[in-house]
C-alpha cells in the first residue's frame, strides 16, 4: 500500500481515536481500551472495505457491520461520525440522558448501527442471522463482525460459530480483537479462549491471524475473506488495548474507565501531536 | 365430544398454511417433529433451518434475519425458548423491537410424563416483563391458527405459548373473529365471572355449566392477549359481576392472574380468586392426574367462584 494511503487511514484513525477520548471524558464512563484497540479496524471497514452510504443507511443491499463487543460503542460511534451517519458534535453527549448515543450500540436511536449490542456473543449470532438472510435473498451483500477476545468466553459464541460454518456463510467476515485483557485481567489468566486460532480452524473457518494495527495486512484479510467460496472468514487481529494513548496502552486499567480532565488533555495533546506529524511529511 | 387437537399441531399447520408469505423463516433447535415446524419444512424447506440444541443462538440469529426483512418463527419448548433463552430476547429481540415471533410449545403442566424439567410454567411472568413483547396463549386450533395469523401482520416481537396435549376445539372457524388484544366473552353472565386462558378455557366452560345447576351465572371470558391485557373488557367484568376467577395453567406468579389483578386493583378493586400450579413445579403423570393433583379442573374453579362469590357478599355488606 502506498505511503499516502496509510497516511489517509491514520489520520482518519486518529481522529475516532481523538472522538473515543472525548466522548468517553465527557461521560466519565464508558471503555477505552477496547474501543482504541479495534479503531484500525473500523477504520478500514467503514473508509475502505463496506459498501455503506451514510445518506442511506438502512439500504437493503448495504453491507452490514455488528459491534459484537458492545461495550466498545465509542469506536463505532467516532467512526460512524467521521463517516458522515450523524454529526461530530453528538459525540461529547455520549451516554447523556438527552442523547440518543446509548452506552451500548442502539440500533433504533443511532444513525448506522445495525444491531443493538452490548451482551457479549449475541451480536455475532444477530451477523450470522443477516449472513444467513443474504444466502437465503441470493444477496452480494457481506456482513463484518468484531468480537472481543475475552468474549470469546460465551458459550454462545461457539453455538454461533458452529452455525456459521455449517451454514457454508461465506459472507460473513468477523474479526477477534485479540488484545489480550479483559475487565479483570489478562484473558489467560481469566478464562483462557486459546488457542484462538485453532479454536476456529477447528469449528470450519477460515482463520488468518494479522497485525490489527496494519492498515495493508487487514485489507488483505478481507479480501482474503471475501474469496471464500464456502467458509465463514475469522481474521483474529492482533492488536494493543489502549493503542494510540501512550498511557493506556497494554493496561488493564483502562478496560471500562474515562479519563479524567487531566488525562484526556494529556492525551489529546499525544494525538494532536501524531497527527500534526502526519499533516507535516 | 368435539374433535381434539393440539395447538402446537395448529401452529404447524399455520405456519405452512400462511408460508407462502416469502419473507417467513422458521428456525428450530433440533424439535421440529415436537414443536410441528416440520410441516412447514415439508412445504417450504429452504426457509427452514435447523439451529441445533443452541436456543440462546438461535434467538439472537433470528433477531439478525429479522433486521433484513424477515418474519421470523423460532421454534423450541416453552422451557428452553422463555428460559434457557431468556436474555437473548430480552436483548436481541425485545429491547431493539424486531419482528420475531417465538412459537413455544410444551408450555405448562400438561407435557405430562416428561416431568418438571419440560413442563414450563413460568414463562408468561417471565415474557410478560419484557418491555415490546406481545404474548398470546390460544385455546384451541382454531385460535391458534389466528394468532399465527395476527403474529405475521404484527410488526413486533411475539410470543406463542402452545400445548403439547390434544384439546377440544371450543370456536367455530367459520364465525370465529380473532382481534388482538381482545378478550372473548364465550359465556354471559352477571354473578362472577371465571376469566381463563389456553386449556383452562375448555375447563371453565364446564366450570359454567356446573356452576348454573346450581342456580349461579358465570361469565365466561377468554384472554388470548395476555399481553396487552384487554383492561376494558376486564374492568368492565369487574363493575358488572363484582367477582372475579382466573384460571391459567401457569405457576401462582406473574401469568394471567397477576395481569387480571395489576387491571383491577387499579381500575376497579374486587374480589379475584386464583386457579393455578401455586409456588411450585411440575411432575411426572398423565395430564388428567396431573390437572387433579394440582387443582387444575372445573370443580376447582367452582369451588374458586363460590369463594369469589362469598367475598363478593362480605365486600357488599
Amino acid at each position: 500500500m502506498d505511503k499516502c494511503k496509510t497516511d489517509e487511514f491514520k489520520k482518519i484513525a486518529y481522529r475516532i481515536r481523538k472522538h473515543i477520548i472525548e466522548g468517553t471524558f465527557n461521560a466519565g464512563s464508558g471503555h477505552p481500551g477496547g474501543s482504541l484497540s479495534c479503531t484500525d479496524i473500523l477504520t478500514v471497514l467503514y473508509f475502505h472495505s463496506m459498501n455503506i452510504d451514510p445518506k442511506n443507511p438502512k439500504a437493503p443491499d448495504r453491507d452490514r457491520f455488528v459491534l459484537s463487543k458492545g461495550h466498545c460503542a465509542p469506536a463505532l460511534y467516532g467512526t460512524l461520525a467521521e463517516r458522515g451517519f450523524f454529526p461530530k458534535e453528538e459525540i461529547v453527549k455520549l451516554r447523556r440522558i438527552d442523547s440518543y448515543l446509548e452506552g451500548h450500540p442502539c440500533m433504533k436511536s443511532v444513525p448506522g448501527v445495525d444491531m443493538s449490542t452490548g451482551s457479549l456473543a449475541q451480536g455475532f449470532s444477530a451477523s450470522v442471522g443477516m449472513a444467513l438472510a443474504g444466502k437465503i435473498d441470493k444477496k452480494d451483500y457481506h456482513v463484518y463482525t468484531i468480537l472481543g477476545d475475552g468474549e470469546l468466553e460465551e458459550g454462545q459464541v461457539w453455538e454461533a460459530a458452529m452455525a456459521a460454518a455449517h451454514f457454508k456463510l461465506n459472507n460473513l467476515i468477523a474479526f477477534v480483537d485479540h488484545n489480550g485483557m479483559q475487565i479483570d485481567g489478562y484473558i489467560t489468566e481469566v478464562m483462557s479462549p486459546e488457542p484462538v486460532v485453532g479454536k476456529f480452524k477447528a469449528f470450519g473457518w477460515n482463520v488468518i491471524n494479522i497485525d490489527g494495527h496494519d492498515y495493508e495486512q487487514i485489507i488483505d484479510a478481507i479480501e482474503q475473506g471475501k474469496m471464500q467460496k464456502d467458509k465463514p472468514t475469522m481474521i483474529v487481529a492482533e492488536t494493543i488495548k489502549g493503542k494510540g494513548v501512550s498511557f493506556m496502552e497494554g493496561q488493564v486499567g483502562w478496560h471500562g474507565k474515562a479519563p479524567d480532565k487531566e488525562q484526556r488533555d494529556k492525551a489529546i495533546a499525544e494525538l494532536d501531536e501524531f497527527l500534526a506529524g502526519l499533516e507535516v511529511e | 365430544m368435539s374433535k381434539k387437537i393440539a395447538t402446537r399441531q395448529a401452529y404447524g399447520d399455520a405456519l405452512a398454511e400462511f408460508g407462502s408469505d416469502e419473507r417467513i423463516v422458521v428456525l428450530d433447535a433440533d424439535l421440529s417433529k415436537s414443536t410441528k415446524t416440520d410441516v412447514f419444512k415439508a412445504k417450504y424447506p429452504e426457509r427452514h433451518f435447523n439451529m441445533g440444541i443452541a436456543e440462546g443462538n438461535m434467538m439472537a440469529v433470528a433477531a439478525g434475519l429479522s433486521t433484513c426483512g424477515k418474519i421470523v418463527f423460532a421454534s423450541s419448548f416453552a422451557i428452553f425458548a422463555s428460559e434457557r433463552a431468556c436474555e437473548q430476547i430480552r436483548n436481541s429481540i425485545c429491547y431493539p423491537k424486531l419482528n420475531v415471533k417465538i412459537g413455544a410449545t410444551h408450555a405448562g403442566i400438561s407435557v405430562g410424563e416428561d416431568g418438571a424439567s419440560h413442563q414450563c410454567s413460568e414463562d408468561i411472568g417471565v415474557m410478560r416483563s419484557m418491555p415490546n413483547m406481545t404474548i398470546i396463549c390460544p385455546a384451541d386450533a382454531v385460535e391458534t391458527r389466528a394468532a399465527v395469523k395476527a403474529a405475521i401482520e404484527l410488526n413486533g416481537p411475539v410470543y406463542l405459548r402452545l400445548g403439547r396435549l390434544n384439546v377440544p376445539v371450543i370456536y367455530d372457524e367459520a364465525n370465529y373473529k380473532f382481534e388482538l388484544g381482545k378478550g372473548v366473552t364465550l359465556r354471559e353472565g352477571n354473578d362472577v365471572t371465571i376469566i381463563s386462558t389456553g386449556l383452562m378455557t375448555e375447563m371453565a366452560l364446564n366450570a359454567h355449566e356446573l356452576l348454573k345447576n346450581e342456580g349461579i351465572e358465570a361469565r365466561v371470558i377468554n384472554i388470548h392477549t395476555i399481553k396487552p391485557i384487554d383492561k376494558e373488557i376486564i374492568t368492565k367484568a369487574a363493575k358488572e359481576t363484582g367477582a372475579l376467577v382466573v384460571a391459567e395453567e401457569h405457576v401462582a406468579y406473574g401469568g394471567l392472574g397477576s395481569a387480571v389483578a395489576e387491571v383491577v386493583v387499579d381500575n376497579y378493586p374486587v374480589p379475584v380468586k386464583m386457579v393455578n400450579m401455586g409456588d411450585r413445579f411440575g411432575k411426572s403423570g398423565v395430564p388428567s392426574e396431573l390437572f387433579k393433583m394440582y387443582g387444575l379442573t372445573p370443580e376447582n374453579i367452582v369451588s374458586k367462584a363460590k369463594e369469589a362469590l362469598e367475598a363478593k357478599k362480605k365486600c357488599c355488606k
